[in-house]
C-alpha cells in the first residue's frame, strides 16, 4: 500500500515536471551554466580544472537539487494542492518516498547531463565507472531523502526560498565530503579507497529516509 | 443509527482566536444540512474541522465514528470537500487530477473517472490542463474529484461561488442526489435562496458557536465571494 501511494505521488510529480518542463528548461540549464562558469573561471590551467572536477560537479549537483526541492514543493502551493493531497488521506511516508523519488529521478538526470560536461569541458578521465555511479546513486538518494524533509520543513513559510539553502547545505555537507572524495577515488582509479566514502553516503541515506519515512507525516500536517 | 458528524462542546483556535467556540452538532446519515451565518461565524473553520484540515482545540469530535483529535487520516477517507480552492494541479489535464484523487481512494479502474467527469459536463474537457480552464470549469472539476472518490460525508464551502447555469445545475443535482447514494452533505452558503432548496436541515453559526435559528438575527446581505473565517 505504502508503495503503491508514493508510485501515484513520484508519478504524479514526474508527470507535472515532464509538462511543465521546469526541471528541464530551467534547473538543468542552471546547472550547467555552473560547471560552465567554473571552467571560465579556472580555465587558464585545465590541470586544475581536472582536480577539482569532483568537487565542482557536486557543487553544481547541490545548487541544482535546492532548485528541484524548491520546485516540489512549489506546485502543492497552487490552488491549495497540499491539502488536497491531506484530504486525499494519503499516508505522510507515502508522500514522502514519493516526493523524494521524484527528485531524486530528476537529480540523476540532472548527473548524467552534467557528468558529460564536466569530462567534455574538464577533460576528465573515468577509470573507475562502477564506484562513480553507485556513489552517485547513493548520494543522490541521501541528497533527495534530506532535501523532501527540510523542504516540507521550509514550505509552509514565506521566507522559504531563502531559508531552504540555510537549512539544507549544513547539513549536506558529509555529502558533498563522502561524493567528493569517492569520486576523486574512482575517477583516480582507486576504487578501493572510496570504499568508506560510499558506506558513509548509504549510511547517511538511510537515516535520512527513515527519518523521513517516520517525521514527515507530522511535518506534512503541521506546516499549514 | 450511527451518526455521521457528531460534535460536542468543540473548540477550535486560530492562532489565540477561538473561531469555534463550544460547538455542538450532530448530522444524520442522508442529511443534508445548510451552515449558514455572517462572515466571520466560524463557518468555513467548521468545515474545515471536519474535512480533517484543522485540528480542534478542545471538546469531541466525530466524523462516522473516527475521532478527529486522533484518527483524521481514516476520517478524511471518508469525507470530501469542494472548497474556496480546488486543490488540484495546473499541469495535469481534467482527467488526470480525477485519476490521481481517485487512484488516492483506491479507485483503480477508469470508469469512475469518466463518470465523474461526465456528471459534472466537463467530458468535452477532460484533457484541458487546470490552468487551460475556466473559473467555472475548475469548480465543477472539483466536485468531480470529490465525487470520484464516494465520499460518506460531503463537505460544500460556497459551492455555488462563480458557477454558471450549468454548474449550477450539476451541482444542485449532485447535492439533490446525496442521500440517495448513501451520502451526507454538509453545505455552507451565503445563497440562501438556493441553498435552503436544497438542504433538509439548516443549522445557524455565529460568534463560533451552533445558535437557534430563531434567536439569530434575520442574514443580512453579505459580500459575495468574501471568505469566511
Amino acid at each position: 500500500m505504502i508503495w503503491q501511494e508514493a508510485a501515484l505521488v513520484a508519478s504524479k510529480d514526474l508527470r507535472i515536471e515532464a509538462r511543465a518542463r521546469v526541471a528541464i528548461g530551467q534547473i538543468l540549464p542552471f546547472g550547467l551554466i555552473v560547471i560552465l562558469l567554473f571552467a571560465f573561471a579556472l580555465d587558464p590551467d585545465r590541470g586544475v580544472l581536472a582536480r577539482v572536477a569532483p568537487g565542482l560537479f557536486w557543487v553544481a549537483v547541490l545548487l541544482s537539487m535546492l532548485l528541484a526541492v524548491g520546485r516540489a514543493f512549489a506546485i502543492e502551493t497552487h490552488h491549495a494542492a497540499r491539502d488536497g493531497l491531506r484530504l486525499a488521506g494519503l499516508d505522510g511516508a507515502s508522500i514522502f518516498l514519493g516526493k523524494a523519488a521524484a527528485i531524486a529521478l530528476q537529480l540523476l538526470l540532472l548527473e548524467v547531463v552534467l557528468g558529460i560536461g564536466v569530462i567534455v569541458l574538464y577533460g576528465v578521465d573515468v577509470h573507475g565507472w562502477p564506484i562513480v555511479l553507485i556513489t552517485a546513486l547513493a548520494a543522490t538518494i541521501g541528497m533527495a531523502a534530506t532535501g523532501t524533509l527540510y523542504g516540507v520543513l521550509a514550505a509552509g513559510l514565506r521566507v522559504r526560498e531563502t531559508l531552504l539553502p540555510l537549512l539544507m547545505l549544513p547539513v549536506l555537507a558529509p555529502v558533498m565530503l563522502g561524493a567528493t572524495r569517492a569520486f576523486e577515488d574512482g575517477l583516480g582509479g582507486v576504487p578501493g579507497d572510496a570504499w568508506p566514502w560510499v558506506a558513509m553516503l548509504t549510511l547517511f541515506a538511510a537515516l535520512y529516509t527513515a527519518i523521513g519515512v517516520l517525521a514527515f507525516g507530522a511535518l506534512w500536517e503541521e506546516g499549514t | 443509527m450511527s451518526l455521521v458528524v457528531r460534535l460536542r462542546s468543540l473548540v477550535c483556535l486560530l492562532g489565540r482566536f477561538p473561531a469555534l467556540a463550544g460547538v455542538d452538532l450532530d448530522v444524520a446519515p442522508g442529511e443534508i444540512v445548510l451552515v449558514t451565518g455572517p462572515n466571520g461565524a466560524g463557518k468555513t473553520t467548521l468545515v474545515r474541522v471536519l474535512a480533517g484540515l484543522l485540528a480542534p482545540h478542545s471538546g469531541e469530535a466525530e466524523v462516522r465514528g473516527h475521532d478527529l483529535f486522533t484518527d483524521r487520516r481514516a476520517a478524511r477517507r471518508r469525507t470530501a470537500l469542494v472548497g474556496h480552492e480546488t486543490y488540484c494541479y495546473d499541469d495535469l489535464t481534467a482527467t488526470e487530477n480525477v485519476r490521481f484523487f481517485a487512484r488516492a481512494a483506491g479507485v483503480r479502474d477508469d470508469g469512475p473517472v469518466r463518470d465523474a467527469l461526465e456528471r459534472v459536463a466537463l467530458g468535452p474537457a477532460a484533457d484541458v490542463v487546470h490552468r487551460g480552464l475556466s473559473a467555472g470549469q475548475r469548480r465543477r472539476l472539483a466536485l468531480a474529484v470529490a465525487l470520484v472518490r464516494d465520499p460518506e460525508l460531503l463537505l460544500l464551502d460556497e459551492p455555488h461561488a462563480g458557477l454558471d447555469a450549468t454548474g449550477r445545475a450539476v451541482l444542485d443535482d449532485a447535492v439533490r442526489a446525496a442521500p440517495g447514494e448513501g451520502r451526507t452533505v454538509v453545505m455552507v452558503s451565503h445563497e440562501l435562496q438556493i441553498a435552503r432548496t436544497l438542504a433538509t436541515r439548516e443549522v445557524r453559526v455565529d460568534g463560533g458557536q451552533v445558535v437557534p435559528i430563531e434567536a439569530a438575527p434575520a442574514p443580512g446581505p453579505t459580500a459575495a465571494g468574501e471568505s469566511g473565517r
